[in-house]
C-alpha cells in the first residue's frame, strides 16, 4: 500500500522537475493590468511631467546650439583655455587641442558639440542632484538605508529595461535622453559623496564641534573639503559613465556621436563606427584628465602626509 | 585658593553605552559590576559616578590606562558626549541645560580643546587653522589673522603661517593645535592626551612649554594622559581613573605617597620619586632654632635638646649651624665672647621647593640634618637623611612622618 502511494506520486510529481509557475493566463492579464496601469498613468500624467521638463529641454536646445553655431574656433579656444585654467598644465591642453583638430578634420565636429552639450548638462545635473543627496545619506543611516538599494538598481539593470518607461513618459527625444543618462551616471558621485563625508577624520569633526561649529559650518568647513578627494572620483566616474551612455541614449532619438555608431552597427560600417567610437574615447579621456588634474591641484595640501 | 567656588563641578555623573542606557540605570545604581552588566544587557558602562570640583587656575590631570573612560570624561566638559546621568556645571552654569545655540556659543568661548592626534584641517593653513575658532565666531579676517600671528609666535611658530599642516613635524603640529586653543581665548582648555603622540623628548620640550605658558596666562586645564609621570610633572592635582570609576584625587605627592588603592599603587610603583617629590613635603618640623647672640644661653637651650647640634638664626636669616662641642670650646677660652652668630659652620640649606632629586647632592655631602629655608629666610624644617630614604623607598611606611597637608 505504502509502495503504491509513492508510485501514484511520482506519476503526479512533475512539481519536482518543473517550475510550479502561475498560470500563463494570468501571467498575461497581471501583465496587462499594469502596461494598461502605466500607460494609464503617462497618459494622464505625461504632459505634466514632460512641461515640468521644459525648462531643462530648453537649456539643453540653447546649450547645444551655442556650442553648434559659435565659430568653431571660438569654442576650440574656450575648450582649450578651461583645460589650461583646470590643471595649468600646456602639454594636456595642447593634447585636447590636437584631439578636437582631429575630430573636425574628420567631419564629426557637430555630433561631437551635440554629445559635449548633452555630457555637460548631464554630469551638472548628476553633481546637482548626485551631491545634495550624497550629504543626506551621510547624515542619516536611514536614508543611507534607502538610497543605497535604489542605487544598487539603478547600477544593475539594464539601461534598456528603464528606457521604456522613460519613453513612455517623455517620448522620445533629448529629454528622456538626459533622463536616461543622469539615472546611469549619478550612483558613482552620490556613492562617494556619502563615503567620503563618512569617511572624515572624526577627531578633526570632533575638533571642529569642540569649537562651537554648527552643523552648516562643520559641513563646509570640514566634511565637504576632506571629502573632496572621494567627491572627486566620483565626479570624474559619472563623467565617464555618461560618456558611456552615449551610444544607447542615441537610441532613443539624442544626436550626437552615438548616432553614427548605432548606424554603423546596423549597416556594419566598420570605419564610420569606428571613427566615433574613438572621438567618444578622446572626449572621456580628456574629460578624466582634466577633472583628475584638477583634483590633483587642488589638493595639493596633501603632499608629504605620509613623510614627516 | 582652596576655599573658592569650583570653577568646573562634576556631579554624579555617569555614562552608559548601548541601545537604551536610561534603562538599564536601576541596575548600575545597584552597583551591578562592569562585566555583568554586559554579559546580561549588552550596554557598556563607562562612567561611574563621578563627581570632581576643578578649580579656576589649576592644571587638573586625569589619568588612567586606555578604557578607563578618560577621553569619554574629557568630552563631557564641553558636552561632546553626553552623559546618561549626572550633572556638568561650568561657572554656574548647567551645561546640561543650553540648548543647541547656546552649546555652540559656550563652545567657542567658554572653552576649548587640543586633540591627541591633533585634528587639525589639512586643507587649511597653519594660519587659518589656528584663526579656525576665530572664523566659526565671524570675527573678521583682519583682527583674526592678527590674533593667530600673535598666538602662533606665541608657541614659536613664526614663519610657519602659510604652511600646511601636513608639512609639520608632529611635535610643531601640536603646538599649531595648542595656538589654536589658545586663540579663542577661553578660560578653560581641554587637553585630551595631547602630547601622547610625540616623541619623549618632544613630549618633555611641550610639557616645559605649556607650564611656562601656564604660569603667564592662568587658565584652568584639564589634561587627560596615560602617562604617570607627566601627570606628576604637570598637574596641580590628579585624578586617577581605572574602568570608569575615579580612584583617587589628589596633589601628586599625596598620591604617591598616600595611594588610596592597590591599583594606584602599582602605578605610582615605577615613579621616579626623586623627580616628584619636593624637599617640602617630606621634610620633618623644624628643630632645634638658636635666635640668641648669647653662647651662655645657647649652650644652657642646647643641653635641653637630644641632638648636639642647632641651627643659627640672626635676625631672621639662616647663619649656619653650631654643634655643642663647639661652643663649649669657644666657651673654654674666656675673655673672647663673640656673638653666636659670628662661631656657628657655614651649612647649607635647602628650598623648600626643590625637588628631591635636587637635594641629593647636598645632602649626601652633609654631616647634619639639613634645614629648610625659604627665599624670604623663614625656617621651615629639616630634612635628615633617613627621611629622604624612606620617601624615596617606600611610601607606606613613613606615612606618620610625611607631612602631606592640604594647605600648601
Amino acid at each position: 500500500m505504502a509502495l503504491k502511494d509513492i508510485r501514484l506520486d511520482m506519476a503526479d510529481s512533475s512539481w519536482l522537475t518543473k517550475f510550479p509557475s502561475m498560470e500563463r493566463a494570468d501571467l498575461v492579464a497581471l501583465r496587462k493590468a499594469m502596461d494598461g496601469g502605466f500607460r494609464e498613468f503617462s497618459r494622464s500624467y505625461g504632459d505634466a511631467i514632460e512641461g515640468f521638463f521644459d525648462p531643462l529641454l530648453y537649456f539643453l536646445v540653447w546649450f547645444e546650439k551655442l556650442l553648434l553655431n559659435a565659430p568653431w574656433i571660438v569654442v576650440l579656444a574656450v575648450l582649450v583655455g578651461l583645460t589650461y585654467a583646470a590643471c595649468r598644465s600646456w602639454k594636456l591642453s595642447g593634447l585636447v587641442l590636437g584631439s578636437f583638430l582631429l575630430i573636425g578634420y574628420f567631419g564629426m565636429w557637430a555630433d561631437t558639440m551635440r554629445t559635449l552639450g548633452i555630457i555637460t548638462v548631464a554630469t551638472f545635473l548628476s553633481l546637482g542632484v548626485g551631491i545634495p543627496v550624497g550629504i543626506t545619506m551621510a547624515r542619516s543611516d536611514r536614508v543611507q538605508s534607502i538610497v543605497t538599494p535604489a542605487l544598487d538598481i539603478m547600477q544593475t539593470m539594464p539601461a534598456f529595461v528603464y528606457l521604456i518607461p522613460v519613453v513612455m513618459l517623455l517620448g522620445i527625444g533629448k529629454v528622456p535622453g538626459i533622463i536616461a543618462v543622469v539615472i546611469y551616471a549619478i550612483p558613482p558621485v552620490i556613492r562617494l559623496t556619502n563615503l567620503g563625508i563618512r569617511m572624515v577624520d572624526r577627531e578633526v569633526l570632533e575638533a571642529a564641534t569642540a569649537f562651537g561649529a554648527n552643523k552648516t559650518q562643520r559641513l563646509w568647513n570640514v566634511q565637504l573639503p576632506l571629502a573632496m578627494p572621494n567627491i572627486m572620483a566620483g565626479i570624474n566616474q559619472t563623467i565617464m559613465m555618461a560618456l558611456a551612455m552615449v551610444v544607447i541614449a542615441s537610441m532613443i532619438g539624442v544626436k550626437g556621436l552615438g548616432q553614427p555608431v548605432l548606424k554603423s552597427i546596423t549597416n556594419q560600417y566598420f570605419t564610420l563606427g569606428l571613427l566615433n567610437g574613438l572621438a567618444i574615447v578622446a572626449i572621456a579621456i580628456m574629460f578624466d584628465r582634466v577633472s583628475q588634474a584638477y583634483a590633483k591641484r587642488s589638493q595639493k595640501y596633501l603632499g608629504g602626509m605620509h613623510g614627516d | 585658593m582652596t576655599d573658592q567656588e569650583p570653577l568646573i563641578r562634576i556631579k554624579n555623573l555617569y555614562k552608559v553605552f548601548g541601545e537604551k542606557p536610561k534603562a538599564v540605570m536601576p541596575l548600575v545604581h545597584e552597583d551591578i559590576s562592569k562585566d555583568d552588566l554586559l554579559a546580561q544587557t549588552g550596554h557598556a558602562l563607562g562612567l561611574k559616578d563621578i563627581n570632581l570640583d576643578i578649580k579656576k587656575g589649576e592644571i587638573f590631570v586625569i589619568m588612567g590606562l586606555s578604557g578607563s573612560g578618560k577621553s569619554t570624561l574629557i568630552r563631557h566638559f564641553n558636552r561632546l558626549i553626553d552623559p546618561t546621568e549626572g550633572s556638568i556645571i561650568v561657572d554656574g552654569v548647567d551645561v546640561m541645560s543650553l540648548s543647541q545655540k547656546e552649546l555652540e556659543e559656550f563652545r567657542r568661548h567658554k572653552m576649548s580643546m587640543v586633540f591627541q592626534r591633533f585634528g587639525l584641517l589639512p586643507h587649511r593653513t597653519v594660519l587659518n587653522n589656528v584663526a579656525f575658532g576665530l572664523s566659526i565666531q565671524k570675527v573678521p579676517k583682519a583682527e583674526r589673522d592678527a590674533k593667530a600671528r600673535e598666538w602662533l609666535s606665541t608657541v614659536g611658530l613664526e614663519g610657519y603661517e602659510e604652511q600646511y599642516p601636513a608639512q609639520l613635524s608632529g611635535g610643531q603640529q601640536q603646538r599649531v593645535g595648542l595656538a589654536r586653543a589658545l586663540c579663542t581665548d577661553p578660560e578653560i582648555l581641554l587637553m585630551d592626551e595631547a602630547f601622547s603622540a610625540l616623541d619623549p623628548l618632544i613630549r618633555s620640550g611641550m610639557q616645559d612649554q605649556l607650564i611656562e605658558l601656564q604660569d603667564k596666562l592662568h587658565k584652568t586645564i584639564v589634561f587627560i594622559t596615560h602617562d604617570l609621570d607627566e601627570a606628576l610633572r604637570l598637574g596641580d592635582r590628579i585624578a586617577i581613573l581605572k574602568d570608569g570609576v575615579l580612584s583617587q584625587v589628589g596633589k601628586p605627592e599625596e598620591i604617591l605617597l598616600n595611594p588610596a588603592d592597590d591599583y594606584v599603587e602599582a602605578f605610582v610603583r615605577d615613579v621616579n620619586r626623586a623627580r616628584v617629590l619636593s624637599v617640602d613635603v617630606v621634610m620633618q618640623p623644624p628643630i632645634n632654632r638658636l635666635t640668641t647672640a648669647n653662647i651662655d644661653e645657647a649652650l644652657k637651650k642646647m643641653r635641653g635638646w637630644d641632638e648636639d647640634y642647632a641651627y643659627v638664626f640672626h635676625q631672621d636669616e639662616y647663619q649656619g649651624v653650631v654643634t655643642q662641642d663647639s661652643l663649649e670650646e669657644v666657651c673654654e677660652h674666656p675673655g673672647t665672647n663673640p656673638p653666636l652668630h659670628e662661631c656657628c659652620e657655614d651649612g647649607p640649606t635647602l628650598q623648600p621647593d626643590m625637588s628631591l632629586q635636587d637635594a641629593l647632592p647636598t645632602m649626601l655631602e652633609s654631616d647634619y640634618p639639613i634645614p629648610v629655608v625659604d627665599a624670604d629666610g623663614g625656617y621651615q624644617g629639616t630634612l635628615c637623611k633617613e627621611g629622604m630614604v624612606e620617601a624615596l623607598v617606600n611610601s607606606n611606611d613613613v606615612d606618620g612622618d610625611v607631612k602631606t597637608s592640604d594647605a600648601a
